[in-house]
């Protein structure tokens, strides 16, 4: 996994709630057998036509916006486990998440993948959106170590939460297994332990 | 203070637990399919790790198989490729399959139960959100993702740190006509397609107590629909009733050894829940979806909701989904005309699924211009309709049944709604483009799925029985 530290973009919004991850990365997508090349498909049915021609009035279609994070409406990444959604958007260039609320296999899939997801208040999103539709060109930082989100334009900051190991995970670029396999005798000394013979 | 029924099992599963990280919690059963496990054997390969307790996970082809002609190879390339790999990887790693063709094979979450692999108090993952399935016989069970799928395999534990506990009551009876199904759609549009989030689920009262286990397993499947990252219920004697004699479940002294711990699985009086929400039975109609998410549901004798009296941040994605599904404000949802009829998915494919539409469309004939696909959830259920006579009944009627797979429900496979059609489905997401693209999708209990069959329309179900 890459190390996330810093990061000033300008950024991509998309202002719409609940987006599952059928939206992020339809199902028929999902056939490959690696983890590459699924940035293509990302927001498919938004960005293209059944002709698959880009739709001119999406927001991803439009090269006003663009940047490595995207500012979404609250309960994003709902619905389907596929860590395709993640991979998609890393794919296609996306570091950062910014919502008002995250569905919570989604949020996991992230932080395993290097994509941030940063869950600010919804009058603070509210803000980011306003600012980015008055000037496509803001910037928002991110700082990981402090927790510190900031609308550059304003001086707006926001202090986000982490859960400590996953912000180290991130800063270190060190994925779960690392960490669960640092276990591996505990785990099978657990197992020893197991009290009950008829679970296989 | 005691526990809930979440925390005892919870805590009986960690190897591990330190201030600052999520708990090391270890896996019974890892569960696995052909769409969500190739990168994480991937994984192992490069790391060069086995997968560690490969007699802990069973594969099934279901997400990404065809429901028809099973028996010959898939036509499509990259679809027979991806089930293909799946019977190389576990083999390679040792892994019990029930591929195409096995008797076993189907939707996992219905595999599962229906071979005894489900038991109370146990943990169950799988890379499928709908894991939650499990958790109707008191099991901790919740989907995960690919990489934790690689974690299951390289260390038979995942990272998670514990939820908080939701209890949802419903009490009393409910009406004739009015099914599991209904109670969750209900449960689901009263708290939003988000509420659930963080929290782990148990259903309790005595309308979910008097539900069988199929009842009881769509309930705890659609807990996800809600947020939740699984839902559960304490086992009891339709639980112990139910696995007694399956497959792989114990038996002799391991059954009785197994019999007395269930036994101590449920919620302690003075447990403490984080939340409590409580439902009266009585006040459930059959539900409908008329929405993009499975919150977006009304009883079908109600009318549509106004945009007008959403909160305003919700405004242009409520309207957004009313465009999408061709509907207005204020209307009325009975009597739309219906082009497709799906009766399948994790939520409602099991044998009791099928013999409840049998019952109710026996004698009659499916509408002339709907197309209805039945897709049992597994071969085991297929069987089974087959031995009493249900494909005959499906067969006078126009209806198809096909063979297993995840099918419609996510149109993965060639079973997708048209765009532009309206489908009324038994399954579990009404999302944009998820039975295909542009595809307009009315979730339903199995009951009012086969009254949309007989009558081409949405009707209310109760003035049929």
């Amino acid at each position: 996994m890459k190390k996330f530290e810093k990061l000033s973009s300008s950024v991509v919004p998309l202002p719409i709630e609940n987006i599952d991850t059928d939206q992020i990365i339809p199902a028929r997508f999902l056939k490959s057998t690696t983890r590459d090349g699924f940035g293509n498909n990302l927001f498919r049915d938004w960005r293209f036509d059944s002709d698959n021609q880009p739709k001119a009035d999406f927001v991803m279609n439009d090269p006003k916006y663009k940047g490595q994070i995207l500012v979404a409406g609250k309960n994003f990444g709902c619905g389907s486990s596929r860590e395709h959604a993640a991979w998609a958007l890393e794919d296609y260039g996306f570091t950062v998440v910014i919502s008002s609320f995250f569905a919570d296999i989604f949020k996991g899939n992230a932080l395993n993948n290097g994509v941030l997801p940063i869950t600010v208040p919804d009058e603070f999103l509210e803000k980011i959106f306003a600012v980015v539709f008055e000037d496509p060109n803001t910037e928002i930082a991110v700082d990981l170590e402090a927790q510190i989100v900031t609308i550059v334009a304003t001086g707006d900051t926001f202090e986000f939460e982490i859960n400590p190991y996953k912000k180290s995970c991130m800063i270190n670029g060190y994925d779960d297994i690392d960490f669960i396999l640092s276990h591996k005798a505990e785990i099978e000394k657990f197992e020893q332990t197991r009290p009950y013979s008829f679970y296989r | 203070m005691g526990k809930t029924l979440v925390e005892k099992i919870w805590d009986a599963h960690v190897v591990k637990r330190a201030e600052g990280f999520p708990d090391i919690l270890y896996i019974d059963t890892h569960l696995i399919h052909e769409v969500t496990s190739p990168q994480a054997f991937d994984g192992l390969r490069k790391r060069g790790l086995p997968v560690f307790r490969p007699n802990q996970t069973v594969a099934t082809a279901d997400h990404n198989v065809p429901t028809l002609d099973q028996h010959l190879p898939i036509k499509e390339e990259l679809s027979r490729y991806q089930v293909d790999m799946l019977s190389k990887n576990t083999k390679e790693f040792g892994i019990e399959l029930y591929g195409l063709g096995h008797q076993y094979q189907g939707i996992v979450h219905v595999i599962g139960p229906e071979l005894g692999i489900t038991l109370p108090g146990k943990t169950m993952v799988c890379g499928d959100s709908h894991t939650s399935t499990h958790g109707a016989f008191g099991a901790i069970a919740f989907g995960i993702g690919t990489s934790q799928v690689e974690q299951v395999f390289a260390a038979q534990c995942i990272l998670q740190s514990k939820p908080k506990m939701m209890k949802i009551e419903v009490n009393g009876e409910l009406q004739k006509g009015v099914g599991a199904k209904d109670i969750i759609l209900y449960v689901i549009s009263k708290i939003t397609a988000a509420g659930g989030t963080g929290y782990f689920v148990e259903f309790a009262g005595s309308a979910i107590r008097s539900l069988s286990m199929e009842g009881r397993m769509t309930v705890c499947n659609m807990s996800i629909e809600m947020g939740a990252r699984g839902g559960l219920i304490a086992p009891d004697e339709t639980t112990f009733e139910y696995i007694k004699g399956r497959e792989f479940a114990p038996k002799g002294d391991k059954w009785d050894e197994a019999l007395a711990y269930w036994k101590t699985l449920y919620s302690d009086d003075d447990a403490e829940f984080d939340a409590v929400l409580t439902y009266d039975a009585a006040d459930i109609q059959p539900m409908i979806t008329y929405g993009t998410n499975p919150g977006m549901g009304i009883g079908v004798s109600q009318t549509i909701p106004a945009t007008a009296d959403q909160p305003e941040s919700e405004k242009p994605s409520y309207q957004k989904a009313l465009d999408y599904m061709g509907f207005a404000d204020g209307e009325s949802i009975l009597n739309k005309p219906v082009d497709y009829v799906f009766i399948g998915s994790c939520t409602n494919s099991r044998i009791e699924d099928l013999r409840e539409v049998a019952a109710f469309v026996a004698g009659k004939q499916k509408a002339e211009g709907v197309e209805v696909w039945i897709v049992p959830g597994s071969k085991q259920v297929e069987a089974q309709a087959i031995k009493e006579g249900i494909d005959k009944i499906f067969e006078t009627a126009g209806f198809q049944l096909r063979e297993p797979g995840c099918s419609a429900c996510l149109g993965m496979n060639e079973d997708k709604i048209p765009a532009g059609k309206y489908c009324v489905s038994t399954s579990n997401r009404n999302f944009e483009g998820r039975q295909g693209p542009n595809a307009r999708t009315m979730l339903v209990s199995p009951l009012t799925a086969a009254a949309a069959a007989i009558t081409g329309k949405v009707v209310d179900v109760r003035e049929f029985i």
